[in-house]
Order: C-alpha cells, then structure tokens, then sequence
C-alpha cells in the first residue's frame, strides 16, 4: 500500500474510533540491559567514547533488536509505531562523538520501522501499520543558558538546530507516513524543527503530516522553558499539524487538566501519550497496563483526545489493555476556533472581536 | 492567566532606541540589566505587548536584537507577553524571529519593494510563526490619503490572503501623519487615518489596524500638554473607527473626558478637519499650554527680547546665539559701566553662565552652545580695545577660572573635536591655550611651561596617535610633570587610557574626556581643591578595575593560531572564474569633480555624531529630544553648503588606478606586467584570528583576490580621494573672525564631501572605470547602505588596522604629486579631508574586522614587512591580544 492510501485509510478510521500509538521505545531498549559491546557490535568496536545508551545506535548495530521491540507493539494492537530516531540529529549524536553518522543512523531506524510495518501489514490483513519518524527534542537548547552567569549565552544558534534537524528530517522522509516532534521542552526548538522539517519537504517533495507533542514538565503545569500549554499550542499552530498533545514527563493522572486544555483550544486532533505513572524511588516506572488503560479510556470517553499511546515505561502489555480499553469509543470530534488574533510569550495573548 | 481581550491594546513603546533616549542609552552602554528592568516596567505597567526596536548607526543591530531576546527569554516577568520585533531592516527582524519562542508579531513589511519582495518575506514570517504589521505603503510611496491607505492595505490583504497567509494575523498601519504643520494640504491626515481604518476593518476581514501616535503631534514638539490631548482625542475617535492597537505610552495619555474643553474641542476640529483655520487656532491655543518654560523659544521673528534691559539682553542672546544687536548692545553695556572689564564679568558671564547651566541639563545642545561662543567673542572682540587701554592705564587685567592647553599630537591632523572642546571650554570662563594639530611632545611641554597652564589636554583621530599620547605621558613623568592630562578624540578609549595611558604617569592624573560635554566638568573638578583628590581618586579606582576586566576579558577570548586560521580561509571557487578586466590601464586624475553633484551622496549620519548629536539620519530630525537642534543644525549646514557650491570654496581631487594582482599567502603582490612576472609592490594584510562557528571563515583581504597558483588573472584598485583643498585657510580666516561655529561646520562638511566623493568615485569605478557593474542603478542612499558588488576598504581600518600600508599606495599613486594629498609621521592624510582605499571587485567580498591577533601572526606580519617584531608590535599596538 502506498502512503497515500495508507492514510486515507487511518483517517477514515479516526472518524469514528480511537487510534493508538505504541509505548517507550527508550524503556523498552533499557529492559534488556545491553553491554556497551552490544551498542558498539562490530561497525564501532574501536569508536574511542563510550557507546552505552544510544539507542539510535542500535537502528545500526542491532537492528533485530529494534525489529523485534516495533513487532511486540503491532501484534499488541498499536496503529501508530514510532521510528527510534529519537536522538538521531547531528547535535545529540555528537555527545557520542558521531554527529556525521547521524544521518545514517536516522535512515536506519525509519527503514527498520517501514521494513517492520510492511511485514506486518501483509501478514496481517485488514489492520494498518502506520510509521512516525520521531524528531526529539536535542540536549541543547535555544531558550535557555546552561550558565547561570551568563543568561544570554546559548550553546547553539537557531540556523545549527535547523540544519541538524534538517539532515535527520531528510533522512527518514523516504520512509515514514507521519514526521513526528515530541517531547519539546522548549518550543523554539521545535520552531526550528518546524522550519526544517518544510524545508526538508519542499527539497524532497513531498509532504507528510505533522504531529507536534509539546512536554509539561510538572504540576506548574508549564514547558520546561515555561510557557504553558494554550501559549505553547499558539507558538507552533501555524505548523498547521495534523495532530497535537502532549506526551511523557508526567503520568496519565497528572496529563489530564493539560490535555484538557489542549483539546478545548486545538482546532486539530489530539494525542496524548504520557508515561506509565511518575518513576518510583529506583526511577523505574510501575504503573500497571489496567491503571494507564484506565485513565486514557476516560479520557477518550469525555472526548479529549483522538489519539491514545505510552510514552516511558509502557510496554507491549500496557498497549495491549488500552487497545481493549478503548474499543467502541467514539472519536473526539475536532472544534472549530472563534475567530481572534492569537499572539503568545510565556503565556497566551488573545485579540477578539 | 490568559490575556485576553476585546479592547484597545497597549504596545509599550519604552523598549525602542530611536524612541527612548533612556534605553539607547543603555544598550550602546551595554547596561543590559537596566534596559531589562526598562522592559520589566512596561509589562508591570501593563503593555500587553512589548515593542523592541535597535535601529541605530551606533549599533550592530543584529547583535543587539538577538542578545536582548536572548537576555529576555530567560525573564518569565518580561517575556510573558508577546513581543513585536520593530525594525526597517529585514535582517534585524529574521535575527529576532530566531529568538523567540512565542508567537510574536513583526513590525514591519510593506509593498515598497514590490509584490514579490512582500510576498517572500511574508511567507519567511509565517514559517517562523508570527503575525505580521503592514505599513500602507507601496512602489509609488507611503499612503496619505484615505482612498490611498485603503488601496495599498485591501491590496496587500488580498496578496497575503490568497498566499494562505492568515488573515487573523494580519495587522494594517495606515501611517499616522503630523497634522496642524501650516500646511493645508496636511488637514486632513487625521481624519484620512480615521476613515481608512474604518474602511479596512469592514472591508478586509479578520485584518487588524494599528498606529504610532509620536508623529501626529509633531508640531508641537517640547509642548507636552498640548500633544497629549492630541493623542487622547485622536484614539478617542480611531478606536471608535476600529482601531485594535497603538504603539504610545500608556501613562502619558490623558483621560479624553478630563481634557480641558477648550483645548479639546480645537483638538478636535484639528484632528477631524472639520472647521477652516483650525490649524492657527490650535497654535494660537498652544501657547497658553507651554509645559517647560525652560524650552519655551519665541520665534527669531519674535523681537520681544528687545524690550528688556541691556544685561537682559546680552544674556538672551548668548543663550539664543544671536549675533545681530550683539555689538551695539555691548556698546550700550560699556558706557553704562566704570570699567569695561565689569561687562565682561558682569552680563557676560552671567550669560555665558546660564548657557553653561542649560548645557549641563541637556536643555542646550552642542551647536547652540558653539553658536553662544560666536556670540560671546564678538562682544569680547569689540571690548578688546578699551580693555588695552585700560590696561595701560591701570596695568590690572582679567584673571580666568584656569588656562588649559589642547592639541592634536604630532602626526595627526584632525581637530573638529578638539577645537569643540575649546569652544565649550572657553564658554565657560577657562583661557584656552590651543596650540593646533601635528605638535610634537617638545612643543607642547614647552608651551605648557612657559604658559604655566593648569591643565593639558591631547586629541587624535587615528589609531598611531594612541602610542604618540602613550609617549607623551611618560615624557610627562620622565620630565617630573604633575599637571593633569586630558585624553580625547574618536580612537581613544577609556580602556586604552586606563591600560596604556594612565600607568605611564603616576605623577599626576590622567582622565579620559568621552566628549565635549564631558570636558567642562572634569575640568571644573580638577581644578577645584575641594574635589581634586576625591575626583582624581575615584579616577584612578575606576580606570584600575578597567585594567582588572580588561585581563579577565581578555583571557576569557581566546584567539585560534594563525596556521589554524589560515586553515580556515574564505574559499572562493575560483576555477572558472573570469576576474572583470579593468577599463583603463593607468592612473585616472579626476581634477574638478562638481561640487553639486557630491552633495547627494552624504551621509549625513556621521555629520550629526560629530555635533554629539547621535542618531540616524534623517529619523533624528524628528526625535522628541533632539530634533529640533538638529533641524537648525540642518539647515546651518545646508547654508553653507551652498555657499561651498557656489563659491567653490572647496576643489575635490581624485586619483584612481588598477593593477594585476594576485593572492601570496595573506599576501597581495602587484605585478608590473599583466604576464605577472615581476613584481612591482605588496599589500600585506592581517587575519582574524577569533575563534569561528563552523561555516564560518578566519578572512584576510588577500582572500578576495585570486592565488597567483590559481592562473586566474586578477586585479586590485587603489584610490586617494580629497575634498580638502581650501578647507584650511578658510577655516582658520572663520576662526581668526571669531567664527568658531562655521569654521567647525566647514571642517564636519568638507569631511563629508570627501566621503561623498568616496562613494561616488567608487561607483564610477563600478560603472565605468573597472566597469564590472556596468548595469547598476542604485539611488545614493541605497549606496550608502553598501548595497553593491565590491568593497574599498582603508588601511587603518577595521579590515586592516595597520595604517603604514597606505605608504605603498601613496607611492604607487603618487598622490602626493599628483592630487596634493600627502601622508604625515604617523600616516595620517593632510589635507584632513581625505579619504583612500583599495577596490576589491569580487562579489564575496566583504567588509571585516580583524580583531585582536596573537604574537605568532604579528612575528609573521614583522616578517613579511621587513620590520622588527619590536617595531611591528609599535605599529599594531591597537589590535595586539597580549602584553
């Protein structure tokens, strides 16, 4: 099936059910306690820097791994998976010192997860595998100084978080139904992930769908770099995506009045995928598949959301119940927006009439 | 904790150079917390959205834009509100599009450019995520009228629309006008705002309109009362029209029902044009309503003053600087005393006191003040005979509050500033001692000796001059001096002072003099007892924490190797590069260059900075402080300017020639022979060694033209232009006549004039002469903007510091023979209105500069030069990043 079609097919379903996007990639990777030689394999025995916790590496090194972790999620019922690129830009990779094969590791990770839904697909007629190329949010960023005696000190420039997004963008283009960035917590990056992301289109064209997930850090009910939920919304609406929300960083119980929020002023789908509670005192996380499942069937019942998932630590079983849970729900119908200029800082700054 | 609304939004206006004396003030001074505080105060004062604009010659506003954004994001008090990026340059605007994460607004985008131009930037807009404010102004000009405002605005509005632009983030600024100007065809600029608001806000769905209030009022500048009802009736009756928006600030706003009636109601007929002569009224009105007594000024028309006693007189016309009834009023004052000593120190310095008094309120400004030493010298100048003979017969004469001596150091010849000092000095009751430009340290010791002077005082323009006031303060301590030195001029700095200057003479104080303003009361301080010790104490703390952050910062900028840098030169893809061959193949002697036709290519910005009045041209005719001074300053100029014209005061001069040239390393060797094979000169130039972000090159000079291994046949151009001829002795005849204004104003224009004639020998050289840009249409004020294809950089500036290399361009031009314009000791031109360079033709090439540069280069350059490390480190003592 070719992208086009794939998805009319999804939209058309979104008109009447709930969809459902996978859980934690990065928590599903951890659970298996791979060695640093794991991560290395041989591409990169002798690589001088420690290579332990890159995951993307993995798209490379060990893409059976990766395979295996998109299949767990499609046989539990997910629609949506999410490429495991969450790190594959320039800037992140050159923590590892491999800022030049971040591209690749971005190609590698999105053909692994269209190799995988392609498979699944055939194998499985009548249900649909969906594949988001997931843009994550880099270890730096544009709003903020990481020193305290220099608040105007940035660590990189707007044009290097473009260009870095760029490449990773246009890596994973060939592949993917959906480009997908998530867990923002700081919204000029994401502006600049916006530019890049149409840049890459427009130079590749072709276009695909956006979805914009934004992360409230805590109770504030804040971005990391402060602003909230209607003022983040506002920043990045003019990206016209085609599902917004709200993902990781806080459980499904604190999500909520966020969500909410988000799903009273968004003229567009939302989708929600938060973590599988807060983490306990190891920073491991223990909510049970029926306690997530529980609060997000809720929330797809009082017409929040369109689109329901996990984020960090859920697993193929905590999708699994959801996917149950959320059976016969109808969709989340999408409001149209009063007419109002719509300007935002930290907080939202609305002109009526 | 939304800010939502359905009525009239408040822009805070504070945070905007060219509207806030304040707040330029701090950011040129780099006073980042207080201009932050000037922000913070607009929001808790209740701006819903905060205007930032950094359009000014003095800064880089790229830098300033993005280094405020930057600071404000990390404010959650400040950037809580939505901010709009103000600027006329696009550059500046896309600088702040990248630095903020809300949703903000641009201000502004117009059709001035045509359809295209508009459409792209406003797609760039919507991709970063603003909104946007589109001035009504089209290829034909700025919209006046109603139907005009309404025209640009529907079509800019269907241009947007139908690009997909978002109508809701549309927001019109239909052009506020100045209205009751006298001239009737302004009347009805309020009323066509009014209208066209109403008519685009029915007509153009989801389109917002806002305005700038400042222009309406513009008559009635200094008239604070007067202007604010202006502004409270005017939105009173736009928001009724459907204004959304203005950029004002909100405190200074009057509440429209407590405005005095009488005042209102003309306002209104003003305003709404709806009764004839209602512009008179308004003035008539006006004067009842006079806020500041202290900047109240009848017209020159206005012979009132007259009337008044004869001490009264003398005083109003040293503060209004007229010379007119100067000599018969000084007369009358004369027989009316004993002595004529008495009027000198009676109704004169009473006068001259209360300038000096205004001037230090920032009520007077440096012109006027200039214009007030005319006045006053040509009293003196009629006392001055009686005053012989009085002397003879009593033998008493005048005592002064002290004597100081100034002069320009030797190898230099640049003295506006100086002789300003002077002037301002000798306003104010000091004997000045001037002893001219290119003195060296023997004579200006001497003459201080002999004078026994209380103070000396040193100016320069170019950077050698810094190592000549180095030199003479030691020989100041050498010789056992202890008078205080005073150090001034365009190059000097107070970081220089206090790190070369101050710690070569321990024996008396050393203060540096940031301009003439400043003069006036650091001389008062040094030479009264009472505050010596404190001010020369204070002096000293200061200039040795300078030192202190001056190491710190130092260490803290590291410079890359000169073999890393030059790793990392500008690459220009040579390989199929043809290099543009010039037209003519030997040296262009351009010996009557029109005057008139200069007159059009002056910048006129620097010509305000050399009267301390900064700001950009022609905005600061209109600023609220200073644009009235600097109209009649203006207008001064463009009399005599005329004159300069007509009279043929001055006979600029040009010289031009090409050469085959070819890149050495960061070398440039000039060929005799277009086979390229024996050389005839060498230009050395100097790399930045900053460090750089990737991408970005470590350039030298030498990377614009063509390796000599690159077989591409390049060349390079050289040019001394003068517009000084006849400056001198015309200048010296005004100042011997006690014209210090004019003599100054010459100077300021004649150095304009030689800018000028920069700007359009280079075009002439684009167009014709080297020919590479045969089919350039560019207006001059686009030119002075660099808008064009090739650079003539100076040596001795920013792209390459070291002025000795204008020895290899004199001797290639011989411009001393042939135009009359010849280098002094320290490389300095004389006449002093003079300007030379070299012609790059490439279109990457760019103006830079070299910055700071590390010992490995300087021992390369001394190489290369033939110098002694000692001599090279004497010559580029400016720009070394060590000892």
């Amino acid at each position: 099936m070719n992208r086009q079609d794939r998805l009319k097919l999804f939209e058309e379903k979104l008109q009447t059910s709930i969809g459902v996007i996978d859980g934690g990639m990065g928590t599903s990777i951890q659970s298996l306690k791979l060695s640093d030689t794991d991560f290395r394999w041989q591409q990169f025995a002798n690589w001088p820097k420690p290579l332990i916790g890159n995951n993307d590496l993995l798209s490379l090194t060990q893409p059976e791994v990766i395979k295996k972790i998109h299949h767990e999620f499609l046989n539990a019922g997910a629609d949506l998976i999410e490429t495991n690129t969450f790190n594959s830009t320039s800037i992140s990779q050159s923590d590892y010192g491999l800022q030049e094969f971040a591209p690749e590791i971005a190609a590698a990770g999105a053909r692994i997860a269209r190799e995988t839904a392609d498979e699944f697909e055939s194998n499985n007629k009548g249900r649909l595998a969906m594949v988001a190329g997931s843009l994550g949010p880099l270890s730096k960023t544009l709003s903020m100084s990481p020193k305290v005696e220099d608040p105007g000190f940035r660590e990189v420039n707007f044009d290097q978080v473009v260009a870095s997004y760029f490449d990773q963008a246009s890596a994973m283009l060939p592949f993917v139904d959906f480009l997908m960035i998530e867990t923002i917590f700081d919204t000029l990056n994401a502006k600049a992930a916006i530019i890049a992301v149409k840049k890459a289109m427009d130079n590749a064209g072709e276009q695909v769908p956006l979805i914009i997930c934004g992360t409230i850090t805590d109770g504030s009910g804040r971005t990391l770099s402060g602003q909230t939920t209607e003022a983040f919304w506002i920043s990045i609406s003019h990206a016209n995506p085609w599902a917004v929300g709200l993902n990781c960083a806080l459980g499904a119980k604190q999500m909520r009045p966020h969500i909410a929020d988000l799903s009273r002023i968004a003229d567009c789908r939302i989708i929600a995928f938060p973590n599988a509670g807060l983490p306990n005192a190891f920073g491991e996380y223990d909510e049970t598949p029926a306690t997530t499942a529980g609060h997000l069937s809720e929330w797809a019942k009082d017409g929040l959301v369109n689109l329901v998932g996990g984020c960090c630590g859920t697993t193929s079983a905590h999708i699994e119940v959801i996917v149950q849970s959320v059976v016969g729900v109808t969709a989340r119908s999408v409001l149209e927006q009063p007419e109002a200029l719509r300007l935002s800082g930290l907080e939202p700054f609305i002109l009526r009439g | 904790m939304t800010s939502s609304s359905t009525s009239f939004v408040n822009i805070g206006e504070r945070t905007n150079v060219s509207g806030s004396a304040r707040f330029k003030r701090l950011i040129v001074a780099e006073d980042y917390s207080a201009a932050l505080a000037v922000a913070r105060q607009q929001v808790e004062n209740g701006a819903q959205i905060i205007d930032i604009n950094m359009d000014d010659g003095l800064l880089d506003g790229v830098e300033a834009m993005s280094r405020f954004l930057n600071l404000i994001a990390v404010e959650p008090d400040i950037c809580r509100v939505p901010v709009m990026i103000d600027s006329s340059r696009w550059e500046v605007i896309e600088a702040g599009l990248k630095c903020l994460q809300g949703k903000g607004v641009v201000n502004s985008i117009s059709m001035k450019e045509g359809e295209a131009d508009f459409l792209a930037k406003s797609r760039i807009i919507r991709n970063y995520g603003a909104a946007v404010v589109v001035m009504a102004f089209d290829e034909q000009g700025q919209a006046d009228s109603e139907d005009r405002k309404v025209e640009i605005c529907t079509r800019a509005y269907n241009l947007l629309v139908n690009d997909g632009f978002n109508p809701q983030d549309i927001i019109f600024d239909p052009n506020v006008f100045a209205v009751a100007t006298g001239l009737s065809e302004h009347d009805n600029y309020g009323l066509d705002f009014i209208n066209a608001t109403r008519r685009i806000k029915q007509n153009l769905p989801g389109a917002r309109v806002s305005g700038g209030l400042s222009n309406l009022s513009f008559s009635f500048r200094g008239n604070e009362p007067v202007r604010r009802a202006m502004h409270s009736v005017f939105l009173y009756h736009a928001i009724k029209a459907g204004l959304d928006m203005a950029i004002v600030n909100a405190g200074q706003l009057d509440i429209y029902d407590d405005i005095d009636p009488k005042l209102r109601e003309v306002c209104e007929d003003v305003i709404l044009n709806r009764k004839a002569g209602a512009s008179e009224e308004l003035l008539q009105l006006a004067q009842e309503y006079h806020g500041d007594p202290g900047q109240a000024k009848p017209s020159r028309r206005d012979l009132s003053w007259r009337k008044s006693s004869v001490a009264k007189r003398l005083k109003t016309a040293l503060v209004r600087g007229i010379t007119e009834f100067i000599v018969e009023d000084t007369e009358q004052a004369r027989l009316d005393a004993d002595k004529p000593l008495e009027v000198i120190e009676g109704p004169l310095m009473d006068g001259m006191n209360a300038v000096g008094d205004l001037f230090a309120d920032g009520k007077m400004f440096l012109p006027q003040v200039v214009k007030s030493a005319r006045v006053m010298k040509a009293a003196v100048a009629h006392l001055l005979p009686y005053l012989e003979e009085e002397k003879r017969r009593s033998g008493i004469s005048g005592s002064s509050q002290g004597k100081v001596l100034l002069a320009t150091v030797k190898g230099d010849v640049h003295d506006i500033g100086k002789n300003i000092v002077g002037v301002v000095l000798q306003c104010n009751g000091y004997e000045v001692i001037d002893l001219g430009v290119m003195v060296s340290c023997e004579d200006i010791l001497q003459a201080a000796k002999e004078q026994d002077v209380d103070i000396i005082g040193l100016s320069g323009l170019i950077t050698p001059s810094l190592e000549e006031m180095t030199y003479i303060a030691k020989e100041m301590q050498r010789n056992g001096w202890d008078k205080p030195l005073l150090i001034g001029g365009a190059t000097t700095s107070p970081t220089h002072t206090a790190v070369k200057i101050e710690p070569q003479y321990k024996n008396g104080p050393t203060i540096y003099v940031a301009d003439a303003s400043r003069a006036v009361g650091v001389v008062r301080s040094l030479l009264d007892k009472k505050k010596y010790t404190e001010f020369t104490q204070t002096t000293r703390e200061k200039y040795t924490q300078i030192r202190k952050t001056h190491n710190i910062g130092r260490a803290a900028k590291p410079r890359m190797a000169l073999e890393a840098a030059r790793n990392n030169p500008l690459l220009i893809d040579w390989s199929g590069y043809v290099a543009p061959k010039p037209k003519v193949n030997r040296a262009q002697v351009i010996d009557s260059w029109p005057l008139e036709k200069l007159v059009e290519f002056i910048d006129w910005t620097p010509f305000f900075a050399t009267w301390d009045i900064k700001g950009r041209y022609p905005q600061i005719l209109d600023h609220p402080r200073l644009g009235n001074e600097a109209q009649t300053l203006f207008a001064d100029a463009q009399k005599m300017l005329e004159k300069i014209v007509r009279e043929n005061w001055l006979q600029p001069r040009a010289i031009v020639n090409f050469w085959p040239a070819s890149s050495v390393g960061d070398d440039i060797v000039i060929w005799q022979d277009e086979q390229r094979k024996t050389k005839r000169a060498v230009f050395h130039t100097l790399r930045q060694q900053m460090p750089k972000d990737t991408g970005k090159p470590n350039f030298a000079m030498a990377d614009f033209i063509a390796p000599h291994a690159s077989g591409v046949d390049d060349w390079l151009g050289g040019f001394v232009v003068t517009a000084g001829h006849g400056e001198a002795e015309r200048s010296a005849r005004l100042r011997r006549s006690g014209d210090d204004y004019n003599a100054i104003m010459l100077k300021a224009l004649a150095d304009r004039l030689a800018e000028a004639l920069a700007e359009a020998l280079h075009q002439k050289v684009r167009i014709d002469l080297w020919g590479y840009a045969q089919n350039e249409q560019l207006q001059p004020r686009e030119l002075i903007r660099e808008k064009y294809q090739g650079i003539r950089p100076a040596p001795g500036y920013p792209s390459q510091p070291d002025h000795t290399e204008k020895g290899t361009l004199f001797e290639m031009l011989q411009a001393d023979d042939k135009i009359g314009v010849e280098l002094t000791s320290s490389y300095a031109m004389n006449p002093p209105a003079s300007v030379c360079g070299l012609y790059f033709s490439h279109p990457q090439s760019v103006y830079f500069a070299v910055g700071r540069i590390e010992k490995d280069q300087v021992q390369d350059y001394a190489r290369r030069k033939n110098w002694s490390l000692d001599k090279a480190e004497r010559w580029l003592a400016p720009i070394l990043a060590y000892g």
